[in-house]
């Protein structure tokens, strides 16, 4: 059975219909993501005062990503008016740009959780340390009776809740080994460490993982479409046009993300 | 170009090419203005936050306008996007009329 109006444009709405279903979808996304980031502002307006973290996350590691999705987005709109001007080589080469893109921007995602979960708050019994009873920084050694971080230690918790980062994060810090027989309390910087890390962890998670289905579709119609570009190129143009739709979706949402989570 | 009415001859798209390309850099140019004005203390953070959602908000009308195409869409899609707005403002409003609505000394960290 053929499916109706995948290339010709209906009457009634003036568009061929996965137009009209994509934007459709598109609007649920938009009230799925609004209902995070309404969250995002309940939990951080009802946070304590001086207890809503500012300089968590490096500043320019999420530049260069927004950078990256800014474009894998020109490339996936390349790729589109390579096919419209007939010229397949172009769109393949347009696309496989977006699909490096992509994975580099999950990389660099990947190494940031990772620099989340090895970084560590940890409480210890007065009088350990004279300059304060919690240590703060990346766990970079662990053996049965001690732990090493790579970070400072302060009096008051506060304290790291507004770190001010520099552009490039901040330099090397001093190396501090405690006993685990001194620890009261240890906690990395995970989803459960503080409501920020929580939303900042859905937030970028499902997007992330967005990213991940868009670049699976356009994976596939990189790899798999010369067959229906030769024999319905129209068809394959309205596809691509389609997942170029949600791509760009995906980078306007990030367009958001980044100064929400890493600069204000 | 997504007008299917629309001409879809090489001139037409290759005009449209040189649009992309300078919005891409005026994306660019945007990120690099977020980054840059959260480095500077205005008076308050609220102003900060202000600015860094006005660049964004621009930036975001950048790719809808240009890369989404909905400068030029047909009425249908519009009405689909006047209803998210429509429901979007809810949320959002519904969330700060909630805000009065803390229990008193409820804190979320």
């Amino acid at each position: 059975m053929e499916i109706p109006y995948t290339t010709e444009i209906r009457k009634d709405t003036g568009l061929y219909n996965a137009k009209v279903g994509i934007w459709l979808f598109l609007a649920s996304e938009v009230m799925l993501f609004g209902a995070l980031f309404s969250s995002y502002i309940l939990l951080r307006v009802g946070s304590q005062e001086g207890y809503w973290p500012h300089g968590w996350l490096t500043v320019w590691l999420g530049t260069l990503n927004t950078m990256v999705l800014i474009t894998s987005s020109i490339t996936t709109v390349m790729a589109w008016a390579s096919l419209k001007m007939k010229n397949f080589g172009s769109f393949k080469f347009y696309h496989a740009v977006t699909l490096c893109c992509a994975v580099i921007f999950l990389c660099i995602k990947s190494y940031e959780y990772h620099d989340k979960f090895i970084h560590n708050e940890v409480t210890l019994k007065e009088g350990v340390f004279k300059e304060g009873n919690i240590a703060d920084g990346h766990l970079i050694k662990e053996t049965a009776d001690s732990i090493t971080l790579e970070g400072r230690i302060v009096k008051d918790r506060k304290e790291l809740f507004n770190l001010s980062t520099p552009f490039f994060g901040h330099p090397k810090q001093e190396e501090i080994e405690i006993k685990r027989s001194d620890i009261v309390k240890m906690s990395n910087y995970g989803p459960a460490h503080h409501t920020y890390n929580a939303i900042y962890f859905t937030l970028t998670g499902l997007h992330a993982l967005h990213v991940i289905g868009g670049a699976l579709v356009i994976f596939y119609l990189w790899a798999f479409g010369r067959k229906m570009w030769e024999t319905d190129p129209e068809r394959f143009t309205n596809r691509v046009e389609i997942s170029g739709l949600f791509w760009h979706f995906v980078d306007l949402v990030w367009i958001f993300l980044f100064p929400v989570l890493y600069l204000l | 170009m997504s007008d299917q009415t629309h001409s879809d001859s090489h001139d037409n798209v290759a005009h449209h090419v040189r649009r992309y390309i300078l919005v891409f850099v005026a994306l660019l140019i945007g990120t690099v203005l977020t980054v840059w004005a959260s480095y500077i203390h205005f008076q308050t953070r609220e102003i900060n936050i202000a600015v860094a959602l006005l660049i964004a908000s621009c930036k975001a009308f950048l790719v809808a306008g240009f890369f989404m195409h909905l400068v030029s869409e047909k009425k249908m899609i519009y009405g689909i996007l006047g209803f998210t707005v429509f429901f979007f403002i809810g949320l959002m409003g519904l969330t700060l009329w909630s805000m009065g609505d803390f229990p008193i000394n409820t804190i979320t960290h």
